[in-house]
C-alpha cells in the first residue's frame, strides 16, 4: 500500500501464471540480448532462472549410518518443484555441516550411555554449482537403535535467491525451530516408549535367563561351573547391565519433561502419566513383580520378546523411519509447520521484503491503519502463536499431550548431559590445540540502514561464490536468542541496521577454494551468554587487530549494533557493551569437524572456511559479535592463543562451556527470553509476511480476487460510485440475490472499501438468509442477502424497505442500485471504469494507497484541535460547524459528499482512540435523512 | 451509460400520515441498540439526568447509562430479577429517594435495591400503571379501578417502611390503560372504551369526565370506525400547562383544558394503536406505536400552514421524491379543519422491528425506546455527539500529553 503498487505486483512471479503481459514487440534495433535463461520460462527477474528447480522447497534430510546422507522428503511433495535438481547431492552437502554430529554419542568413559540434549544448528550455505541457497537447521533425534542413539536430521530450506535466505534468516530460523521442536517433542516422547518396550524385553529376558540358570546349577551338582553355566551367568549379568543403562536412559530422556513441567499449572495429566510410567519403570526393575505388575496394568498389551543382551546396533537392521521416530500426530504437525513456512517464504523477497516494510510503516500508524488494514492486529496473534505454535495446529488433541507441544525452543539438557558435553568438548579440543588459526572478524558500528547498499553487498559477495566451483559456502548461521537487555532491544526496533561487509579479500579467498566447506559464521542455537562469557568476548575481538590484516580468508564486515560508539567495540573495554550483545561465531576450524565421531564426509572440507557475514536484519541487535567458533568452545588452551592479553582467570572453563550450553544455566530465563523474541519479531520490522498471517497465501490470493472482481463490478456498474460511496460513508450496503456463489463473489470484492469499526473483524457478512435486523446495520456495513423466490421472502424483503433509510440496496438479480446520489470526487478516482489497471492486485493496491490518503485526510480532521473546540467562549456551534466545513473542503479539498466519508472515518477514529478495549463492542449506528435513488443500468 | 433515477420513498402503510426518507428536521441521526431483556421491554424510568432504568416481561430491571458516547457505554449497570410475576411499571418516588415497581403486588425498593417493602397479591392482570400523587401517595391502576396506597416512611415509632390502600375509584366502565399528572392539581385517567376522567389530585374526587368525547368532533360516519374498542381506547396522555395530549387508538388527540375541547388531532397517526407520548419542550411531541416506529410531530397553528409544502429538491418536481401524502387526503384535511391547530409530522424513527412500548426523552442525551422486539434502541442527535466525541477525544489526549496547541 505504501510502496508503488505497479511495480511489486510485476515482481511477484506467481502473477505471471494468470495473466501474461503482453508487451508489444520492440523494433529489432532497440531489442536486447535475450535473457540467457529465458528458454526456462523464466524471466529477467527471476532470481531462481539459475536454479534447477523452480521454485523455493524445503527439503527434509538424515544422515543415515547406513547409507550416508538422504533426502527423506520435500514440501511441497511434487517433483516438479524441485526438477532436476540432484536432492542427494544436496543432501550430502547439507548434512556435512552438521556440527552437532560430533558431539552426540557415548562420551568415553561415562559410565552409561548419555543423551545429550544438543541443541539444533542453523547453517546458511550456499552451492553455487546447483544454483542453491539453504538454510538449513540440524536437528537429532533419539533412536534407541541408532548409533549413539542420535540419527542426525536436518531440513533446509532451499530457493535460488541467496538474498532472500540471508535477509529471512531470523524469520526461518524461527520458523524452523518450531518445526523442529515440534519433531523433538514426538520424538523423545517416542523414544522413551521405545525404551519401554525395550525394558519390558530385558527384563523377560532377564526372567527367563535367571530360569534357565537356576535350573542348570540344579543340575549341576559337582560344585563347579560348566563353560555353559559361566555363558549364561555372562549373559545375565550383561542383560542386568542392558537393564540398568536403559532404566537411565528413560529416566534421562524423561527427566527433560519433568523438569519442563516442574512448576507448570498445567502438568497434571502429563505429570501424573509420567510418574506413572516412573513408578511401573521402577516396578518392572524388579524380577518378582513385574509379572505381577504386568497383570494388572492395562496399558497397552505389549508382549515382551526374548532378545539377545548383545547388538543393539547391527547394519542389516531397517531403521525407523521419521514419523515412526516422532510419533505420528507430531510428524503431521511438524509437516504442517514446514509447508507453512513454505507458503510463508513463497515469491520473491523484494515482494517478501515490501510487504515487511510496509507493515512496519503500517505499525506506526497505529491510529488509522484499523480502518482499512487487515493483518494489523494479526501481529499481536503472531506472538500468541509463536508461544504457542504446535499445540495450535492440534487442538483436538487429547489435553494431555498439550505439555509436550511446547513450542518454544527449548535446550534439552539434563545435568549428566551437561557434562557429558563438557567432556565431548574437551576431547575434541585437545586436537584443536594445535591448530592456531582463527578467522577474524572485524566488528564495527552500523551505518544507517540502507537496504539498497546491503544488496549491493549481497550481490558481490554472490559473484565471489559463483566462481568457486564445488564449493559450498556456509554463508552464515546464527544464535538465534539475544541477550539484549530490554532497553537495549526497544532501542535497536527504532533503528534498523545492516552490517555492511568491507569485503576485499573474500572472493578471491572463496575462487581458490575447491570443493570446500566453507563455515562463513555459525553460532549455537538459543545460547544465553552469561556474563562472565562475555565478558572474554574482547579477547577474540581484540585479535581482530592483528589479523585483520593478514586474515587472507576473512571477509571483514561491518556488524550492526546498536551501540554508540564504534571505537569502542575495537577497544579492549568491550565488557559493557558487548554483554549486551549476542554471541555469534564464525569460521570453523576443519579439524574441529573430525571429531572422534565425525563421519567420511566431513573430511570434504579440506579447506578452512571462513567468516563473514551474518544473516542480515533491519533489527540488529543480534547481529553482535562474530567470534570465533573455536574458540567459543574452546578449551583453556587454544582459548589462550586467541585472547592475549587477557588473564587467565577471565577464561573460566564454565563460561566457555556456557557459551554452547548457556541455555542449561538460564533455564528460568528461557521463557522470557523467547517471548522477548517473538515480540521483537511483531514489534520491529516483521518481515515474515505470513508469519502474520497462518492463511497468507490465500488472503494474498484473496486479495487478488477481491481486486479482480471489484475491478469487473466498476466497468460492469454504472453506479459502482454511489455504491462504494455508501460503503464509504457507513451506509449498509445490502446485496441481494438468488445465487450464492455471485451474491459472495461481489460482497467480497466490495469488501475491501469497507472501513473496519476496530482493529477485529471487517464488518461484512457475505450470506444472510434470514430478514435483517436493525442490529445488523449497526454490526454489518456491507451484507450478502439472499433473495428466495417464496413468501418465506416476504418478511425478508419487507424488513429491506422498512429500514430502508439505513441502506443502499444493490439487486444483483434485477442489476439495480438504490442508495442515495453521490456527486463527490473521491469515488471516481478510487473506482475509474476507464482505468489501466488490469490486474486484481494491482487494483487492491490502488485502492489501498487511495484509502490511505483518504485515512490521512480523516486522521487530519479528527486531531484538529481548533476545528472541534470553540475558540472562546461566545463561538456558537454554528461557527464551529462552518470552521469544520470550510476546513473539510478547502484544505482537504473534499467534494459535497466526500465530506461524509471523511466525517465517517473521523467518527471511527475517535472511536477507536478511545476505546478502551478494542474490538468489544459496534459503534453506534450512524445515518442520515437523505432520499435514495434507483440506479438501472 | 443512461441512469434512471426513480424516487425511492416508501409505500404509505395503510392510511397513517407517513414522511419520506428526508426529514430535515429530524435531529436523531445515531442509534445505538441496547439488549438486554429477553421479552418484551415495557417500560422505562428516567433516574436522573443520564440513568434511566428499564423493565420488562423476563422481570428484569435493567439501570442504564445514556451518556454514550462510545461503545462501551450505555452498559448494564445492574441487574434486579427477584420479582416474583411480571413487572409492568416502574416509578420512582424523588422525594422519598424510593422506586416502586408493580406487577400483581406494588413493590417499594430503595437506591441500593433493597426491597423495603409490598402490598398483598392484588390482581392476576396486575397494576397496569402507577403515578405519584401528593402526601405520599401513589395511585395504582388495576383492572377498572384506580387505588391509591399511602406509602408510610420510616420514623422514630416505626424503621420499616409501609404500603397502605387508601381508597379505590370505582368510575372507569372498563380497564384503565393511561395515568398521569397533570399538573399540582389533577390527574387524568383513560381507559379501553375511551372514558377520560380528570382527578383531584388531593381529595381523589372526579373534575370531569369525557365519554366518547372523541366523537363530538366527527360526523356519524366515523362512529363505525370506533366501534373497535382498540381505536378508542386511550392508551397514554401527556400534558403541559394548558393541553392535554392523548394517544386515542391510531391517533393523536390534543384536549385543552381551559376550554375542554380538542384543538388539535391526527387520527391515523400511526398504523397501529399509539401506546406512548411525550411532550418536548420546543412545541414537539413524540409518539411511539405497536406498529413499531416513533414519530416526531409538530403543533402547529393553523394559519401557519402552507397548504402544499415546497419541493425540497430538483427531483421533488419530476415526482420523485416524496411528496406528501396530505394532498391525497382532502377528506381527513376537512375533518381537522375543525381544529385550529395542526400536528406535523416532521420525522420518524424506524428501528424496532415490533411494537414500542414506551420511549423516555432526555434533554442532553435523546431518546431511548423500548419495545416488544427485547430491544431498546437510544436515538441520539449524530452532529451533538460527534461533537462530544470530539471533545472526549480531546480530552484522552491531553490525559495522555499528547496534545499539542499552538498558540
Amino acid at each position: 500500500m505504501i510502496s508503488a503498487p505497479d511495480v511489486v505486483a510485476f515482481t511477484k512471479e506467481d502473477e505471471y501464471e494468470e495473466e501474461p503481459y503482453n508487451e508489444p514487440a520492440l523494433p529489432e534495433e532497440y531489442s536486447v540480448p535475450l535473457f540467457p535463461f529465458a528458454s526456462q520460462g523464466a524471466n529477467p527477474w527471476s532470481k531462481l532462472s539459475g536454479a534447477k528447480f523452480s521454485r523455493d522447497f524445503i527439503l527434509i534430510s538424515e544422515f543415515s549410518e547406513q547409507v550416508g546422507p538422504q533426502p527423506l522428503l520435500t514440501i511441497p511433495n511434487d517433483t516438479k518443484v524441485f526438477g532436476t535438481f540432484d536432492l542427494n547431492y544436496f543432501s550430502l552437502r547439507i548434512m556435512s555441516v552438521d556440527y552437532q554430529a560430533s558431539f552426540v554419542g557415548h562420551p568415553p568413559g561415562s559410565a552409561y550411555p548419555k543423551l545429550n540434549f544438543v541443541e539444533d544448528s542453523k547453517v546458511v550455505l550456499g552451492d553455487s554449482k546447483e544454483g542453491a541457497f539453504a538454510y538449513v537447521h540440524h536437528l537429532t533425534l533419539y533412536d534407541l537403535e541408532a548409533r549413539g542413539f542420535v540419527r542426525p536430521f536436518c531440513m533446509a530450506y532451499i530457493s535460488a535467491d541467496q538474498h532472500k535466505i540471508m535477509q529471512q534468516f531470523q524469520e526461518l530460523s524461527a520458523e524452523f525451530s518450531k518445526a523442529s521442536e515440534c519433531l523433538k517433542t514426538g520424538n523423545r516422547k517416542a523414544f522413551a516408549g521405545e525404551l519401554e518396550k525395550k525394558l519390558k524385553d530385558l527384563d523377560y529376558t532377564r526372567t527367563v535367563l535367571h530360569t534357565e540358570t537356576e535350573i542348570q546349577k540344579k543340575a549341576n551338582d559337582k560344585g563347579f561351573y560348566s563353560s555353559q553355566a559361566i555363558e549364561k551367568a555372562n549373559e545375565l549379568a550383561s542383560v542386568e547391565k542392558s537393564i540398568i543403562e536403559h532404566q537411565d536412559l528413560l529416566k534421562q530422556i524423561r527427566s527433560y519433561p519433568h523438569r519442563k513441567l516442574k512448576g507448570s499449572n498445567l502438568c497434571s495429566g502429563e505429570m501424573e502419566h509420567i510418574q506413572d510410567q516412573r513408578d511401573q519403570a521402577a516396578t518392572t526393575s524388579n524380577p518378582d513383580e513385574s509379572a505381577d505388575t504386568d497383570l494388572y496394568t492395562c496399558r497397552p498389551a505389549y508382549t515382551p520378546k526374548l532378545i539377545k543382551a548383545k547388538s543393539t546396533k547391527c547394519f542389516d537392521k531397517k531403521l525407523k523411519t521419521l514419523e515412526e521416530l516422532c510419533d505420528t500426530e507430531y510428524f503431521t504437525q511438524t509437516l504442517a509447520q514446514l509447508s507453512h513456512i513454505e507458503h510463508m517464504f513463497r515469491g520473491d523477497l523484494c515482494y517478501l521484503l515490501t510487504s515487511q516494510i510496509d507493515r512496519a510503516l503500517l505499525k506506526q500508524q497505529h491510529i488509522t491503519n484499523f480502518l482499512f488494514e487487515d493483518f494489523v492486529e494479526v501481529n499481536d496473534r503472531v506472538v500468541e502463536k509463536q508461544e504457542s505454535a504446535p499445540s495450535k495446529a492440534s487442538q483436538d488433541r487429547p489435553p494431555s499431550r498439550s505439555l509436550e507441544e511446547c513450542p518454544i525452543p527449548q535446550v534439552l539438557v539434563s545435568i549428566g548431559s551437561y557434562k557429558s558435553s563438557v567432556e565431548s568438548v574437551l576431547i575434541k579440543m585437545e586436537q584443536e590445540v594445535g591448530d592456531e588459526e582463527y578467522k577474524e572478524v572485524e566488528v564495527t558500528e552500523p551505518s544507517s540502514f540502507d537496504p539498497q547498499e546491503s544488496l549491493d553487498y549481497l550481490d558481490m559477495d554472490m559473484k565471489g561464490s559463483i566462481s568457486s566451483g564445488e564449493s559450498i559456502e556456509v554463508l552464515g548461521t546464527e544464535k538465534s536468542t539475544s541477550v539484549l537487555s530490554k532497553s537495549d532491544s526497544q532501542a535497536s526496533l527504532t533503528v534498523p541496521l545492516s552490517p555492511q561487509v568491507v569485503r576485499s579479500k573474500a572472493v578471491s579467498h572463496r575462487t581458490i577454494s575447491e570443493d570446500s566447506i566453507e563455515v562463513l559464521s555459525t553460532c549455537p542455537s538459543e545460547a544465553l551468554i552469561p556474563d562472565d562469557f562475555k565478558a572474554s568476548y574482547p579477547s577474540a575481538i581484540n585479535e581482530e587487530e592483528s589479523y585483520a590484516g593478514e586474515g587472507e580468508g576473512a571477509i571483514c564486515f561491518q556488524a550492526s549494533l546498536s551501540l554508540p560508539e564504534p571505537g569502542e567495540a575495537e577497544e579492549g573495554s568491550l565488557e559493557n557493551t558487548l554483554s549486551q550483545t549476542d554471541s555469534c561465531c564464525i569460521g570453523k576450524e576443519s579439524d574441529s569437524l573430525r571429531g572422534p565421531l565425525s563421519t567420511p564426509v566431513h573430511t570434504l572440507s579440506d579447506e578452512d572456511g571462513v567468516v563473514s557475514s551474518p544473516p542480515q536484519r533491519y533489527r540488529q541487535k543480534d547481529q553482535g559479535f562474530h567470534v570465533d567458533f573455536a574458540a567459543e568452545n574452546a578449551s583453556p588452551s587454544s582459548r589462550d592463543i586467541s585472547s592475549k592479553g587477557f588473564p587467565a582467570y577471565e577464561l573460566d572453563p564454565s563460561c566457555l562451556l556456557a557459551s554452547r550450553d548457556v541455555s542449561k544455566t538460564s533455564l528460568d530465563n528461557y521463557s522470557d527470553t523467547t517471548s522477548y523474541v517473538s515480540s521483537v519479531a511483531s514489534t520491529s520490522l516483521d518481515r515474515t509476511p505470513s508469519s502474520a498471517h497462518p492463511a497468507s497465501p490465500s488472503s494474498e490470493r484473496h486479495k487478488k480476487r477481491a481486486g479482480q472482481n471489484a475491478l469487473k463490478f466498476i466497468r460492469q456498474y454504472p453506479f459502482a460510485h454511489p455504491a462504494i460511496y455508501s460503503l464509504l460513508s457507513g451506509r449498509t450496503l445490502v446485496v441481494l440475490g438468488e445465487d450464492e456463489a455471485k451474491v459472495r463473489k461481489l460482497v467480497t470484492a466490495l469488501s475491501i472499501f469497507v472501513p473496519n469499526y476496530s482493529g477485529s473483524v471487517k464488518p461484512v457478512r457475505p450470506w444472510v438468509s434470514s430478514p435483517l435486523h436493525i442490529m445488523d446495520f449497526q454490526k454489518w456495513k456491507l451484507i450478502g442477502l439472499q433473495r428466495v423466490a417464496s413468501p418465506a421472502n416476504a418478511g425478508t424483503l419487507h424488513a429491506l424497505s422498512r429500514y430502508s433509510r439505513y441502506t443502499s440496496i444493490l439487486d444483483l438479480d434485477n442489476k439495480t442500485l438504490r442508495c442515495p446520489l453521490y456527486r463527490g470526487a473521491l469515488v471516481p478516482r478510487l473506482a475509474d471504469h476507464r482505468t489501466q489497471i488490469k490486474r486484481g492486485s494491482t487494483y487492491y493496491l490502488h485502492v489501498q494507497s487511495m484509502l490511505t490518503q483518504l485515512c490521512s485526510k480523516a486522521f487530519l480532521y479528527t486531531f484538529c484541535h481548533h476545528l472541534h473546540l470553540p475558540a472562546h467562549d461566545k463561538e456558537t456551534e454554528e461557527m464551529v460547524a462552518s470552521r469544520q466545513a470550510s476546513f473539510l473542503k478547502l484544505t482537504l479539498g473534499l467534494v459535497n459528499e466526500d465530506v461524509k466519508v471523511v466525517q465517517y472515518l473521523a467518527e471511527l477514529l475517535k472511536l477507536h482512540y478511545m476505546q478502551e478495549s478494542p474490538g468489544t463492542s459496534h459503534p453506534t449506528l450512524r445515518f442520515d435523512y437523505v432520499p435514495s435513488f434507483l440506479y438501472k443500468i | 451509460m443512461l441512469r434512471w433515477l426513480i424516487g425511492g420513498g416508501r409505500e404509505p402503510q395503510g392510511l397513517a400520515e407517513t414522511i419520506g426518507e428526508e426529514q430535515t428536521q429530524n435531529p436523531y441521526t445515531e442509534l445505538l441498540v441496547l439488549k438486554a431483556h429477553h421479552d418484551i421491554v415495557r417500560f422505562l424510568v428516567q433516574l436522573d439526568d443520564y440513568r434511566f432504568a428499564s423493565a420488562g416481561d423476563d422481570g428484569i430491571v435493567v439501570v442504564w447509562n445514556a451518556q454514550v458516547w462510545d461503545c462501551d457505554t450505555g452498559r448494564q449497570v445492574q441487574k434486579v430479577s427477584c420479582f416474583q410475576s411480571t413487572v409492568k411499571c416502574l416509578t420512582v418516588l424523588q422525594r422519598l429517594d424510593v422506586w416502586l415497581s408493580g406487577g400483581n403486588d406494588l413493590c417499594v425498593w430503595n437506591r441500593k435495591l433493597d426491597l423495603l417493602c409490598k402490598t398483598s397479591h392484588l390482581s392476576d392482570t396486575g397494576i397496569s400503571a402507577l403515578i405519584e400523587i401528593p402526601k405520599n401517595c401513589v395511585v395504582a391502576a388495576v383492572g377498572k379501578e384506580l387505588i391509591i396506597f399511602k406509602l408510610v416512611a420510616p420514623t422514630e415509632g416505626s424503621l420499616e417502611w409501609n404500603i397502605l390502600e387508601v381508597k379505590r375509584l370505582l368510575d372507569h366502565q372498563d380497564n384503565i390503560l393511561s395515568l398521569v399528572n397533570v399538573n399540582d392539581l389533577s390527574f387524568v385517567s383513560g381507559s379501553h372504551v375511551g372514558e377520560l376522567i380528570i382527578w383531584d389530585i388531593l381529595d381523589w374526587t372526579m373534575q370531569a369526565c369525557e365519554r366518547n368525547f372523541w366523537t363530538q368532533l366527527d360526523t356519524q360516519q366515523e362512529i363505525k370506525l370506533y366501534q373497535n374498542p382498540n381505536d378508542i381506547s386511550i392508551h397514554h396522555f401527556t400534558w403541559d400547562e394548558e393541553n392535554v395530549f392523548a394517544a386515542v387508538g391510531r391517533g393523536l388527540y390534543v384536549y385543552n383544558l381551559q376550554t375542554r375541547r380538542v384543538i388539535a388531532c391526527q387520527k391515523t397517526a400511526h398504523d397501529s394503536s399509539v401506546l406512548h407520548i411525550a411532550r418536548l419542550p420546543n412545541r414537539q411531541l413524540i409518539s411511539c406505536s405497536e406498529d413499531g416506529s416513533v414519530r416526531i410531530w409538530e403543533l402547529r397553528e393553523k394559519r401557519q400552514l402552507t397548504a402544499e409544502p415546497v419541493p425540497t429538491g430538483f427531483f421533488n418536481m419530476w415526482g420523485f421524491g416524496r411528496v406528501n401524502k396530505q394532498a391525497s387526503q382532502p377528506s381527513k384535511k376537512q375533518q381537522e379543519d375543525a381544529t385550529s391547530c395542526s400536528l406535523e409530522l416532521i420525522g420518524d424513527l424506524i428501528g424496532h422491528s415490533s411494537s414500542v412500548e414506551m420511549f423516555l426523552y432526555f434533554e442532553d442525551h435523546g431518546l431511548v425506546t423500548c419495545s416488544a422486539d427485547h430491544l431498546i434502541i437510544l436515538w441520539k442527535n449524530g452532529e451533538r455527539e460527534s461533537g462530544l466525541r470530539s471533545l472526549k477525544l480531546f480530552q484522552k489526549l491531553e490525559e495522555n500529553g499528547d496534545l499539542y496547541l499552538t498558540v
